[in-house]
C-alpha cells in the first residue's frame, strides 16, 4: 500500500540517542526530497528519564507532527508501555530485546540492537541497525541512508571509510531483522523534490538567522529552557564588526543591557521564557516608556512558575501583550512555523527599528527544537531597516508630540546632537520629569499612536464569508490547517484566518473578525488567551482548549471543531 | 525646577549633599571632555531611582545624554549603553539603597567583566524619596520610619564590598568638597575599567551626618572622616585591605589596579571568532 506520509518514533531515555536517530532518518528523508518534521519531548534533566524524538516523512510539505506514529521504536519497556496507544492501525513497533521481551502475537518484534552493532566492530552504529528496520519498514530506499551515512561519516580523517562501513553493515543487519520479522507498514510514495535549494533548521536557529539577517547586532542573554539554544547560537556566530553578544547574570541584566544598546543605537535581542520573561517585566516597561529599539524572544513552555520546562503550552499571550504594569500594549509577533521563525525574527527587528519602541516575539518549545526541511531564504530580499536618527541643526526634539501625520522623528544617539534623557518617570520633550497632564496625555497617544506604523507581517485569509472561521496562532497553525483541509475535504462550511502579528491586526484581518460570526481558535492553554482578547475587541471568538503540554493533534481538532459547529464527526 | 527647565518638577531639599556632588560630576564631565577632546554627547549619565537619580536632569551646563532608569538597574543599562558603543564615557549616579540594596546583584558581574565604566555612589543612610526608610548603609540599631523600633542588621561596608569583589579603581570621598571631588570622578572616568567613587552625601532632612562626617574642629570633636595618610599605596591590595580595616571614613583614592577590561578581553577573543558573511551562515544549514 503506498502511503504519502509516515511518522516514526523513537521513545526511550534522554541520552540514547533518540534525537540523533530522528535526525538521521530526517535527513535521510529530506535528502531523499521528502519533506520532514521532527519533534522531541524530554524531561528537564541533563540524562536519563522518559523521552521521545519522532519525525514525520511526506510527500507534501508537513503541517504538524501527525496524529499517531506508523512505526514506534521503543528501547524500554516504560516507553513501550506509553506510547503504544498512540500507534495508528496497522502500525509497528519495534523493541529492544536486549531490554524486555513482549509475549508472542502482538504487531511488533524485537531487535537486539547493541548486539548486533557489536557485530560490525562499531559499538556506536546501534541506532543505525534500528534505522535499517525502520527503512525495511516503510520501504525506504536504503541507497539514501547510505548517502546520509557516508556524507554524515567523511569527515576527513583517518578511519572515516571504517566507520562508514560499519554503519552501512548496521543498517543491513537491521534490514535484515525486519524482513524476517514479516512486518510492513506500507510502501512510501516516491517524493516530488523540491526545485528550491532547502535548509534544515530549527525554529530557534531560523529566528537567530532571521534577526542576524536583519542587522541584530547586539545579544545579551542568560539560559533557560527552551530558549538556551538561541544564546548559544549568538555566542557561535554573533561577532564581526560591530556586533556584541555576551551571557550575563540574570534575565534582569538581559532586558537592562538591551535596552542601553538600543539607546546606544544598536538593534539589540534578548530570549528567554516564561520565568525570565517574568524578570523583563519592569525593564519591557521602561522600553516602552523611553522608546528604545529592542526585540524580546520568549519561547514559551509550560508555566506557571518553573511550569513545564520542556513542553509545549500556548499561556504567555497575555503577558506578552501586557508584560509590565500601566497602559502598554506590546506589538507581538507569533510565528507558527519553523519557515515563519525566520521572517518573524527579521521582522521583530525591523519593527523595532521602525517604531522606535520594544517588540515581542514569541514562539513555542515545540518550534524551538523542531526541524524542518524549508526554502533557503533568499537573504538579499530580507530588509534590514534602521531608525531614523537627527543631525545637527535638527530643530525637533525626542518627545515632540506626533499625531502619524508625519514620519515618526528621529532618534538621537550618544555622541551626536539633540541630547536627552530616557527617562521612565512621564518627561517634557527632552525627557525632563513632568508630572503636568498635557504631557502624559500627548506622549501616552504618541506611544500608541507609533503601533500604526508595524505592518508587513504574514497573514491568511481562506474561505472568509464562512458560518465559521477558524483562526488557530502560533504552532497550533499547523495542526488547525491540517483540521481545517479534512473539514473542507467532508464539505463543511469553515473558513480559516491566520496571522502572525497578533498585535496590531492586520487590516485585512480585522475586516474578517469585524463580520464574522463564530471564530474559533485552537489554543494550547487554560483560559483561552487570545479567543478571549478578541472578544474584547468585540469579535465573537471562543477556544478550543488543551493543556496537556503536547501540541494538538489534527483529528482531535476536526472532531472537536465538528462537535462546536454540530457537523457529523468523521475524523 | 532645573536651570535649563523650569517645567522640570523635582528638587533636593536645601543643604543636600547631591548638590556637591552635582558640582563635581559636572566639573568632571567637562574636565573629561576636554581632556579628551571629545563632545559633551559623548557622555551618558545613567541613573537609577532615589533622590540621586535626579542627577541626570539637573546637571548644568552643556547636556549630556541621560537615563533615568529602573531602581537598582543603572549598572546592567550602563553595561548596554557601553558595549554598545565603546567611545561613550559611561557614568552611573546611584544612591546607597540603589546600588546596594535592589541593585546589589549587579555589582559582581560589572566587576568581573571590569566594564570601563564610573559609578558616582551617593551614600546618605538613609530612603530619602520615599520619607526616611532604613537603608543597607543606616546603622544598626537606626531608628527611622521603617525601623521604629530601630534597626536589626547589621550595615553594608561599602567598601570592603568593593574590594573584596574585584572592583578596580575605588575611591572614597564626601560631598563637602566639590573641586577635590571632581578631580577623583575625573580620574575615575580616565580608569579604565570599573571604578567606584563611593561619596557621603548626607540627608539634610532625615540622615544629617555632616557634623558625624567633619566633626566639630572648634569644639575638638574629631569627625569619621579622615584624609588617606600619603604613604597610602593603592596599587597595594595589602595597604587597601589595612586602610579598610580601621574605622572612620577614608577620603581619597583607596585602591586602583591596571587590567584588561571587558572591552579589551572581547576583542582578543572575537579575533579568534569564526568570521562568516550571513549567507554563509546560512548555507551551513543547506540540505546536501
Amino acid at each position: 500500500m503506498d502511503k504519502h506520509d509516515f511518522v516514526i518514533r523513537f521513545a526511550g531515555e534522554g541520552g540514547q540517542g533518540l534525537v540523533t536517530s530522528a535526525d538521521a532518518l530526517a535527513r535521510a528523508a529530506a535528502h531523499a526530497g521528502y519533506y520532514v518534521q521532527t519533534h522531541s519531548t524530554f524531561p528537564s534533566q541533563i540524562m536519563g528519564g522518559p523521552a521521545s524524538s519522532q519525525v514525520r516523512i511526506s510527500t507534501t510539505p508537513v503541517l504538524s507532527s501527525g496524529d499517531g506514529v506508523d512505526v514506534l521504536v521503543a528501547l524500554n519497556q516504560y516507553a513501550y508501555d506509553h506510547h503504544n496507544e498512540d500507534l495508528n492501525p496497522g502500525g509497528v513497533t519495534v523493541y529492544n530485546a536486549e531490554e524486555y521481551d513482549l509475549p508472542e502475537g502482538g504487531n511488533y518484534f524485537g531487535i537486539k540492537a547493541d548486539e548486533l552493532a557489536k557485530s560490525t566492530g562499531n559499538a556506536r552504529a546501534a541506532n543505525m541497525v534500528t534505522i535499517g528496520a525502520v527503512a525495511q519498514l516503510i520501504d525506504f530506499k536504503l541507497e539514501e541512508i547510505d548517502g546520509f551515512i557516508t556524507q554524515r561519516f567523511t569527515r576527513g580523517r583517518p578511519g572515516d571509510e571504517e566507520i562508514i562501513e560499519a554503519n552501512i553493515k548496521a543498517v543491513r543487519l537491521g534490514v535484515e531483522i525486519a524482513k524476517t520479522s514479516g512486518f510492513n507498514v506500507g510502501q512510501l510514495e516516491a517524493p516530488t523534490p523540491p526545485d528550491y535549494k532547502q535548509i534544515v533548521i530549527t525554529g530557534n536557529a531560523a529566528i537567530s538567522m532571521g534577526a542576524t539577517a536583519a542587522g541584530l547586532n547586539f545579544y545579551a542573554g542568560y539560559p533557560i529552557s527552551p530558549a538556551t539554544t538561541i544564546l548559544v547560537w549568538m555566542e557561535n556566530n554573533l561577532w564581526g564588526d560591530g556586533r556584541f553578544v555576551h551571557q550575563v547574570a540574570s534575565e534582569i541584566e538581559a532586558i537592562n543591557a538591551i535596552l542601553g544598546a538600543g539607546f546606544s543605537g544598536k538593534k539589540a535581542m534578548t530570549a528567554t521564557a516564561g520565568p525570565g520573561f517574568s524578570l523583563m517585566s519592569e525593564g519591557l516597561g521602561l522600553a516602552w516608556m523611553t522608546e528604545i529599539p529592542m526585540v524580546v524572544t520568549n519561547v514559551q513552555r509550560g508555566g506557571p512558575a518553573t511550569g513545564l520546562p520542556t513542553k509545549s503550552e500556548q499561556s504567555d499571550l497575555y503577558t506578552c501583550m501586557h508584560p509590565a504594569h500601566g497602559d502598554i500594549k506590546m506589538p507581538v509577533l507569533a510565528p507558527g512555523t519553523v519557515e515563519e521563525c525566520f521572517y518573524a525574527g527579521a521582522l521583530a527587528q525591523n519593527w523595532a527599528e521602525r517604531y522606535q519602541g520594544p517588540v515581542i516575539l514569541v514562539t513555542e518549545f515545540g518550534l524551538a527544537e523542531r526541524g524542518e526541511n524549508i526554502r533557503r531564504p533568499d537573504l538579499s530580499k530580507v530588509s534590514d531597516e534602521s531608525r531614523a536618527t537627527v543631525s545637527e541643526g535638527d530643530t525637533g526634539k525626542r518627545y515632540d508630540s506626533w499625531d502619524g501625520s508625519t514620519p515618526l522623528p528621529g532618534m538621537p544617539l550618544p555622541g551626536g546632537p539633540g541630547a536627552y534623557v530616557a527617562n521612565g518617570s512621564e518627561h517634557d520633550e527632552i525627557g525632563d520629569t513632568t508630572h503636568l497632564p498635557r504631557h502624559h496625555v500627548r506622549l501616552m497617544e504618541r506611544r500608541f499612536k507609533k503601533l500604526d506604523l508595524l505592518d508587513g507581517a504574514h497573514y491568511e485569509i481562506e474561505n472568509a464569508d464562512a458560518d465559521t472561521i477558524i483562526m488557530p496562532w502560533g504552532s497550533s497553525k499547523g495542526p488547525a490547517r491540517e483540521a481545517y483541509d479534512r473539514l473542507r475535504e467532508q464539505g463543511e462550511n469553515v473558513g480559516w484566518l491566520y496571522s502572525v502579528s497578533l498585535h496590531p491586526l492586520p487590516e485585512e484581518v480585522t475586516t474578517v473578525l469585524k463580520s464574522a460570526k463564530k471564530i474559533i481558535v485552537p489554543e494550547l492553554n487554560y483560559l483561552g488567551q487570545w479567543s478571549s482578547l478578541l472578544r474584547m475587541e468585540g469579535y465573537k471568538a471562543e477556544s478550543i482548549t488543551q493543556y496537556t503540554g503536547l501540541p494538538f493533534r489534527p483529528a482531535d481538532l476536526v472532531k472537536s471543531i465538528s462537535e462546536r459547529i454540530g457537523a457529523g464527526v468523521t475524523a | 525646577m532645573s536651570k535649563r527647565n523650569p517645567e522640570y518638577d523635582f528638587a533636593w531639599c536645601p543643604g543636600c549633599g547631591d548638590f556637591g556632588v552635582r558640582r563635581a560630576l559636572q566639573v568632571a564631565l567637562e574636565g573629561y571632555s576636554v581632556e579628551h577632546e571629545e563632545p559633551q554627547a559623548n557622555n551618558v549619565v545613567v541613573a537609577g531611582i532615589g533622590c540621586s537619580g535626579n542627577m541626570v536632569h539637573l546637571v548644568e551646563g552643556d547636556q549630556p545624554f541621560g537615563i533615568h532608569g529602573i531602581h537598582g538597574r543603572s549598572l546592567p543599562i550602563a553595561f548596554g549603553v557601553k558595549q554598545g558603543n565603546t567611545k561613550l564615557n559611561t557614568v552611573v549616579v546611584a544612591g546607597d539603597g540603589d546600588f546596594l540594596s535592589i541593585g546589589g546583584e549587579h555589582i559582581g558581574p560589572a566587576a568581573n567583566r571590569n566594564i570601563d565604566i564610573t559609578a558616582v555612589v551617593m551614600d546618605n543612610g538613609v530612603y530619602g524619596l520615599t520619607k526616611g526608610q532604613s537603608s543597607p548603609t543606616s546603622a544598626f540599631g537606626a531608628v527611622t520610619t521603617s525601623t521604629p523600633l530601630g534597626k536589626i542588621e547589621t550595615p553594608v561596608s561599602p567598601l570592603k564590598l568593593y574590594m573584596s569583589i574585584g572592583v578596580t579603581y575605588i575611591a572614597s570621598y564626601y560631598s563637602s568638597k566639590p573641586r577635590v571631588l571632581a578631580k577623583m570622578i575625573q580620574e575615575a572616568m580616565n580608569h579604565k575599567g570599573f571604578s567606584i567613587v563611593h561619596v557621603q552625601s548626607p540627608c539634610t532632612t532625615y540622615n544629617d551626618t555632616y557634623d558625624i562626617l567633619k566633626g566639630k574642629p572648634k569644639e575638638g570633636i574629631k569627625g569619621l572622616a579622615y584624609e588617606i595618610p600619603e604613604d597610602h599605596d593603592p596599587t597595594s591590595v595589602e595597604d587597601a585591605n589595612d586602610l579598610l580595616s580601621r574605622p572612620g571614613v577614608p577620603l581619597g583614592v583607596i585602591f586602583k589596579k591596571e587590567g584588561k577590561t571587558l572591552e579589551d578581553r572581547y576583542q582578543e577573543i572575537a579575533a579568534r571568532a569564526p568570521k562568516r558573511t550571513n549567507d554563509q551562515l546560512l548555507d551551513t544549514y543547506l540540505l546536501q
